[in-house]
Parts: structure tokens; C-alpha cells; sequence
């Protein structure tokens, strides 16, 4: 690792509506460096990436490239000096093989006709360089994950890359086929590539990379150098926030068992048993695609479920479909709220209704006069702020929208009611009143899971927190033992951890 | 009510009035009662099966089938009543229970095969349209009871029988989608599919039913063009697909589902109807009729998309 600077951010910036995505933010990276980048959902990485990469353009700042420095990049920019970035989602095409991807949309010869051969071998020369055995013939979509990984990082590599970024580089990779990975890593690094590494795994960056920078909220937090640090530190620094939120207050009082989940498998998660009571409010931690989602999914019969148990107010019920869920009594606010949660050409009276809709009619009929009666009722209980109840919802404000996605399950008759991500993009006024709406169905005796990846909100909100990993759970809180930095070391436990799950 | 919105809600029936305001000028007894039962009649029999493609396409999908299934079940009737001498109430229910068969098939096939129905339906054109010149090499079948006539030809004190049968067809279809709650899966399913199943919808049983019910008013359909043409013809309904569909989109209905009503449904079924008997007396070349009804869909869906934009472009700035 040299004492050269490959790139720096100086001041970067950059706002959404609603949200500050970061924060006058600093980084150096280093020629040769593997310099890892760690941080909870939502501490600014992915936005950083983009804005190195030229996928977004900084509100303020710059970022300085070979001693110049520019207040934006754009994708053609970044790759003419020397910037790659490797994607969770690949961007390769599976029809095509190996060598046309390396040199997709490039020529590898001076002339109109594409030179196959000549792409071939340029392929299978830099292969050769990366020590890995692989025929440039073959079609992508043949390999695996590592090895499409590969093919993606020989793409960099064809483009003279200096800055490579890896997103979650090693998600879908076996242990071995990690070993592989970092090889190549190493050789790069020998190269004189600088590699920028996001990864949860705190575990592997304690082999591969160098030096780590923390993030939190969109803010610069540290730099720290690898071997003078530790997996605690590190997780210490991700999380130490100041809780400055005040949550409201609640009375929990626990009524009976309301839901069992026992060993439950399917979609992405294995064995996953937890239970939840009456009046309580259970929260769900963990990394984005940690399989928070896929579970709550199988538990509404939306996905289908290989194997386990659930139950219900002590009884063993088959889930099979939404319809199942619905008919039992257990509702779901989606995380995508416009997208499968409502009908945005539909009337805020149209969509209250339509879980319950069969319930609502006399036969075939539709009561439209019960319709305008149960719309009118959560309109005045959750305060929908709206003209007329005859209003689309796709034009309410985010906040009105959940609150309509919540009287749709609650028309339903939910008392199990499942909150994916509950107030993400919704503004602050509206976040208190959602809470205040979730503490007021917990107190009348509904039992509430919160699916959350806001922390504060989680530590706020929740009588116990679960925290799953990869697909199974690996802890779980009791509000007396609510810890960030627990939670966030429970989160970051992956498969191939050495250390114990819970 | 601004200008768009009004257009939103009325501009089909706008351009309904234009085109039959044009026709009463400009062509002699267009607004004679005898021509205006006319046009209703002509447009009963494919008014019908729009009216059951309406329920595919706002359910989000296309039913190209229709016109073969027509030739099909028309074939059918006719060899089971004019060869086979089968009477006709049995050959009717035989005939309208295949048919909605063959529409749950086309059902079944698009949700468990899970291929777009545009595509399936396409097939099943084909296969239907081969068929019925199949069952009796090309020729059609004549020798058809007489009475059976009753249906395609007859009256009910002035108004034509397949007159009524349109407009009782019609006011069924516009109660069920705009006042039962099948109505609402229906549009449901349609506007946000994902959505409808996280809300408790059916979607697979749905769209197999919603492509029973367009067979089902088909094969209504076919039997009364049977009747009027007093004979069975293996080119039945060729044109019906595209037709169909022309006339729908005209009515606002959106090919991408969720949107539209029956209502709209029948004023695009009028407005073409209008449109052909009109060019029609003012003796307009037939072949000019194709080019006049083009411009006409792509002008009125022109201006709905224009409009449609506009609605987007407002919520985004707002």
C-alpha cells in the first residue's frame, strides 16, 4: 500500500426529499489500498459509490481524480479515469459469452468487423493475469456467481481500471470461491489498483482490506487502520449514535399467545421460530436482504413456505395464499406501500375496503353506503389528510398513503398486523403519528411485528427486537437488553462466521 | 371540472356526438329511426363480444380467440342442427357450454404456462380459425331450422332481437364490474396485479374466469350471427379480434387493464358502428372505411395519452 492518493471526496453532499444522504463527507483513498467501506442500512454507502462512479451527481463537493478535482462525475467520465464499480446485480448479459462481455461495446480490433478471436485471446490474456482458469468461449450464463463476479472484475481490468468498487462482493459466494475472489483481490492490489470494498462481513475484511472508513447517517465517522482495530471497535463506531428521537409512550400489557412461528423455512430464510402476544410490539433487526421481508412474505402466504409451523391464538393454521392470511386475521403493510400496497388510480374509499370486500357485500353487491361508512371511520381515526374520501391515492402525500394502507388491513379485521419498513420516506410530523397509531392498536390488544431498518425506531418503538441474519435468526432482545451495537454484531453474523449464532 | 378531466369522464361520449352531428348532415336518413335500429343491429353481434373482451382487458389481459371461437361454435350449431337434426335449445346450451370451456382452457393455459395471453390467445386464433374450415373443408353449412331465424332476424314489437340481447348483455356486464365485488377484483387485478394478491384476490381463478365469461357472450354472439346469416361460415368473425379491440381502446379501455367501463365499452362500439353506417350512406368507398376508423382510434387515443401525460407531469411537480 502506498502513500499515494487514487482518488479523494472532499465535502460531499447530497440530499433527497426527506433525507440527508450525506453529509459533508471526506474520505482519502490510497494507490493499492483494499480500503473497506462499513456502515448500517442507510449510512450513505451506496449514495458515495454512485456519486464516485458518476451515477449521481454531488450537491456539494468534489471529487479529486489525478490531482484535478470535479464537483461530478458521469459514467463516461468515471471510467475514462480509471473508475469501475461491480454492482450486487451484475451487469452482464447470459446470452452472451465470456470474451463479448470483458469487451462489451468495445472494440478489440481497428476494424468495422468484429475480430472474434482476437477478443478471445485479449480475454484469455487477462485471465492468464488474474490467475483464474476460465475458457473465454463459454456463455455466461453457464458460470456461476464467482465466477461471473470474474468475468465482471475482467471487464474492469480490460479498461485499465485504478479505482475499483466492489459492492457485497462475497454474498453469494461459497467460502472457497471467496479465496478466489481475494486472490484476484491481492493480485489487483499488487497491481497497484485501488480497491474499494463494501461488505458487512467484518469477518473478511479483517483479511482482505487495509484500512476501513465508518459511516453513519449519511456522515463521515473514522478511519481506522485494519490491524489496529477490532470487530467490536468497528461495530461500536457503525453504531454509537445519540438517540435524540423521543418515542411515545406506551402501557404494554400482554394478553395471550397471538402468533407461533416454529421452525419455519421458505423463500430464503430457514428455521425461524418466534412467538408474539397480544398488545405487544415485536421488531424485526437486520442487514437490507438479511430475509426480513421474505419471512414476514411467508407468513402471509405470499410466498410459499418449505417447511415448519405456524400458529395462531394457540392453533395450527395453513397460510397458503394472502386470502389465507386475510381470512385469519393477520395483515400486511407491505414496504413497496405504492406499489403492493395500493391501488394509486383508486379512491381512498375504494382501497379501505377492498381486503374486506367480500364482508362488505350482500351477495355479489357491493354496500357502498358500509364502503363510505368504514372510509369515513378511519379518515377521522388516523386523521387522513384529504379533500374527499373519492380522492386517487396516488395522489396523497406518502404519509396519507400509509395511513390508507393501514385502515385497508385493519378493515380486514387484522389483529396480527405485520409493518414492513412503516415510516421509510415518510416526513417527520407524519412518522410521530404513525407511531402513535401502532402504540394505540398495540394497547387495544393487537399484536404488532415491526420490520424496521432504522434502529432508533426499532429501540423506540419495540417491546423485543429479533435479529436475523442471511436468512435465520441470530439473536433476540428483551427491551432491558436493547443495545445497538448488540444488535448491529448480531446483524453482521454471517453463515460463514466463525463466530456462534444465538 | 377542468377541461382535461371533463374530457377524462365525457370525451368518448363528445366524440360520439361529433361523429353522429357529421352523419346527420352530411348523409341522407341517417337519423331515421329505421336506420338508427339499423345501426344498433349491426353492431349487436360484435357489440356483444366487446363487451366480453372489456372484461379481459380491464382484468389486464387480451383475447385474440374471439373471432374463431365465433367460427367454431358457429360451425358446431350448424352441424348439430342442420346435419344432425338436433333441435334447438340443446344445440344452443352444447354450443355456449364449449365455448366457455374453450375460454377457461385459454384461462388455464395463460396462468399455468404463465405466458402472456396476448400470445396464448394468438394460438388459439389460429388453431380455431384452421379448424373451422376443417370441419367441412371451407364450405358453409346451410339448412338450419326455421325457426332458429327467430333470434338474428326477429323483433320484439319494433326493437330487432339481437338488439335487446346487446342491451341485456350490457347492463349484466356494467352491474357486476361496477357493483359486485367481482367487479373490483376484476379492476383490481388489473390496475396492480401484485397488489391484488397481496389484498386477498384470486388472480389465477380470476383470469380464468374472466376469459370463461368473454367465451361465454361469444358464443351468444355466434349464434346469433348464425341466425342472421341463416347459415354457418367458417370465416365468421375474422375481423372480430382486432375490431374488438379497436372498439375498446376507443371506449377507454386501457390495453395495460385496471381502467375503463362498459359504458365506455358501448359508445366505442357505437361510435364504429356509427362510423360504418355512415361512410356507408353517404357512399363512401368501403375500403375508405379502414382508414377513417384509424385515424379516428389513433386521434382519440392520441388526445387520452396527451391528457394522461399532463395528469403525471402535475403530480410529479406537485
Amino acid at each position: 500500500m502506498s502513500t499515494n492518493l487514487a482518488l479523494s471526496v472532499r465535502g460531499l453532499s447530497k440530499s433527497f426529499p426527506g433525507v440527508k444522504a450525506l453529509d459533508t463527507v471526506s474520505i482519502d483513498f490510497l494507490e493499492g489500498e483494499v480500503h473497506a467501506l462499513i456502515g448500517e442500512n442507510g449510512a450513505g454507502k451506496s449514495t458515495l459509490i454512485k456519486c464516485i462512479a458518476g451515477a449521481q451527481a454531488p450537491d456539494e463537493g468534489s471529487i479529486v481524480v489525478g490531482g484535478t478535482a470535479y464537483k461530478a462525475l458521469d459514467p463516461q467520465l468515471a471510467a475514462r479515469l480509471g473508475i469501475a464499480v461491480i454492482y450486487q446485480e451484475f451487469t452482464l448479459v447470459p446470452s452472451l459469452s465470456v470474451a463479448e462481455n470483458v469487451f462489451l461495446c468495445r472494440k478489440t480490433s481497428p476494424s468495422f468487423i468484429v475480430d472474434a478471436k482476437a477478443r478471445q485471446a485479449k480475454a484469455a490474456e487477462i485471465f492468464r493475469q488474474l490467475k483464474v482458469d476460465l475458457d473465454p468461449a463459454r456463455p455466461v450464463r453457464e458460470l456461476s456467481p464467482a465466477y461471473q463476479q470474474i468475468v465482471e472484475i475482467a471487464k474492469a481490468v480490460s479498461r485499465e481500471v485504478k479505482v475499483l468498487i466492489m459492492d457485497e462482493p462475497t454474498a453469494p459466494l461459497t467460502t472457497s470461491e471467496v479465496e478466489m475472489l481475494f486472490g484476484v483481490v491481492r493480485d489487483l492490489q499488487a497491481k497497484g489498483v485501488t480497491i474499494i470494498y463494501i461488505s458487512h462481513r467484518l469477518e473478511e475484511l479483517f483479511e482482505i482490506a487495509d484500512r476501513a472508513t465508518v459511516m453513519r447517517d449519511g456522515a463521515y465517522v473514522a478511519t481506522k487502520l485494519i490491524s489496529e482495530t477490532s470487530r467490536g471497535e468497528l461495530i461500536e463506531l457503525m453504531a454509537g449514535r445519540k438517540l435524540g428521537e423521543t418515542y411515545p409512550e406506551r402501557r404494554s400489557t400482554l394478553g395471550n399467545e397471538a402468533l407461533r412461528v416454529e421452525d419455519l423455512s421458505g423463500n430464503g430464510v430457514e428455521h425461524i421460530s418466534f412467538s408474539l402476544r397480544r398488545g405487544e410490539i415485536l421488531g424485526f433487526a437486520g442487514l437490507v436482504g438479511a430475509g426480513r421481508t421474505e419471512l414476514m412474505q411467508v407468513i402471509y402466504g405470499a410466498a410459499p413456505s418449505s417447511g415448519g409451523a405456524v400458529y395462531l391464538n394457540g392453533e395450527k393454521v395453513r397460510v397458503r395464499r394472502p386470502s389465507d392470511a386475510i381470512r385469519l386475521g393477520i395483515g400486511l403493510i407491505p414496504e413497496d406501500r405504492k406499489g403492493l400496497g395500493l391501488f394509486l388510480g383508486k379512491s381512498i374509499a375504494w382501497n379501505t375496503v377492498i381486503n374486506a370486500i367480500k364482508s362488505i357485500s350482500r351477495g355479489w353487491l357491493v354496500d357502498r353506503k358500509r364502503e363510505g361508512e368504514i372510509a369515513q371511520e378511519y379518515r377521522e381515526r388516523f386523521s387522513i389528510k384529504t379533500p374527499s374520501l373519492e380522492q386517487m391515492t396516488g395522489n396523497l402525500s406518502g404519509g396519507n398513503q400509509q395511513k390508507v394502507v393501514i385502515a385497508k388491513t385493519l378493515a380486514a379485521n387484522s389483529r396480527v398486523i405485520i409493518f414492513d419498513e412503516p415510516t421509510r420516506g415518510i416526513d417527520v410530523g407524519a412518522k410521530h403519528e404513525i407511531y402513535r397509531l401502532m402504540n394505540q392498536l398495540a394497547e387495544e390488544g393487537h399484536a404488532i411485528i415491526i420490520v424496521s431498518s432504522e434502529m432508533p425506531e426499532l429501540l423506540g418503538m419495540c417491546d423485543r427486537i429479533i435479529v436475523i441474519a442471511e436468512g435465520r435468526k441470530t439473536g433476540e432482545l428483551m427491551k432491558a437488553e436493547f443495545d445497538q451495537t448488540a444488535i448491529l454484531d448480531l446483524a453482521s453474523r454471517g453463515r460463514h462466521s466463525t463466530l456462534a449464532s444465538a | 371540472m377542468n377541461a382535461l378531466v371533463f374530457y377524462k369522464k365525457y370525451g368518448i361520449f363528445l366524440i360520439l356526438l361529433l361523429v353522429v352531428a357529421f352523419f346527420a348532415v352530411f348523409a341522407s336518413n341517417f337519423l331515421s329511426i329505421d336506420n338508427l335500429l339499423n345501426v344498433l343491429r349491426q353492431v349487436s353481434m360484435f357489440g356483444i363480444v366487446v363487451v366480453g373482451v372489456t372484461f379481459v382487458m380491464i382484468g389486464g389481459g387480451a383475447d385474440l380467440s374471439v373471432g374463431g371461437q365465433m367460427a367454431v361454435s358457429g360451425m358446431v350449431a350448424g352441424i348439430l342442427m342442420a346435419k344432425a337434426g338436433m333441435p334447438i335449445l340443446p344445440t344452443m346450451l352444447i354450443c355456449m357450454a364449449l365455448t366457455t370451456l374453450f375460454g377457461a382452457l385459454n384461462g388455464l393455459i395463460s396462468v399455468k404456462l404463465n405466458i402472456f395471453s396476448m400470445i396464448v390467445t394468438l394460438g388459439t386464433m389460429l388453431i380455431l380459425q384452421g379448424l373451422a374450415f376443417v370441419i367441412t373443408g371451407g364450405y358453409p353449412i346451410f339448412g338450419l331450422p326455421k325457426d332458429f331465424t327467430f333470434l338474428g332476424q326477429g323483433y320484439v314489437g319494433i326493437v330487432p332481437v339481437p338488439v335487446i340481447l346487446f342491451v341485456i348483455v350490457s347492463a349484466i356486464a356494467w352491474f357486476v364490474l361496477s357493483k359486485t365485488y367481482f367487479g373490483r377484483y376484476v379492476y383490481a387485478m388489473g390496475g396492480n396485479p401484485e397488489a391484488a394478491r397481496l389484498a386477498g384476490v384470486n388472480v389465477e381463478r380470476m383470469r380464468v374466469a374472466l376469459f370463461a365469461i368473454c367465451s361465454f357472450v361469444t358464443s351468444i354472439a355466434s349464434l346469433i350471427m348464425l341466425s342472421r346469416t341463416n347459415s354457418a361460415q367458417p370465416s365468421a368473425g375474422a375481423s372480430y379480434p382486432f375490431d374488438c379491440m379497436t372498439a375498446a381502446v376507443l371506449g377507454g379501455i386501457s390495453f395495460a387493464g385496471g381502467e375503463g367501463t362498459i359504458g365506455g365499452a358501448v359508445v366505442g362500439v357505437l361510435i364504429i358502428g356509427v362510423l360504418n353506417n355512415g361512410l356507408l350512406l353517404m357512399g363512401v368507398d368501403s375500403n375508405w372505411q379502414g382508414v377513417i376508423k384509424g385515424i379516428v382510434l389513433v386521434t382519440a387515443v392520441g388526445i387520452d395519452s396527451v391528457q394522461r401525460k399532463a395528469k403525471r407531469v402535475k403530480a410529479a411537480e406537485a
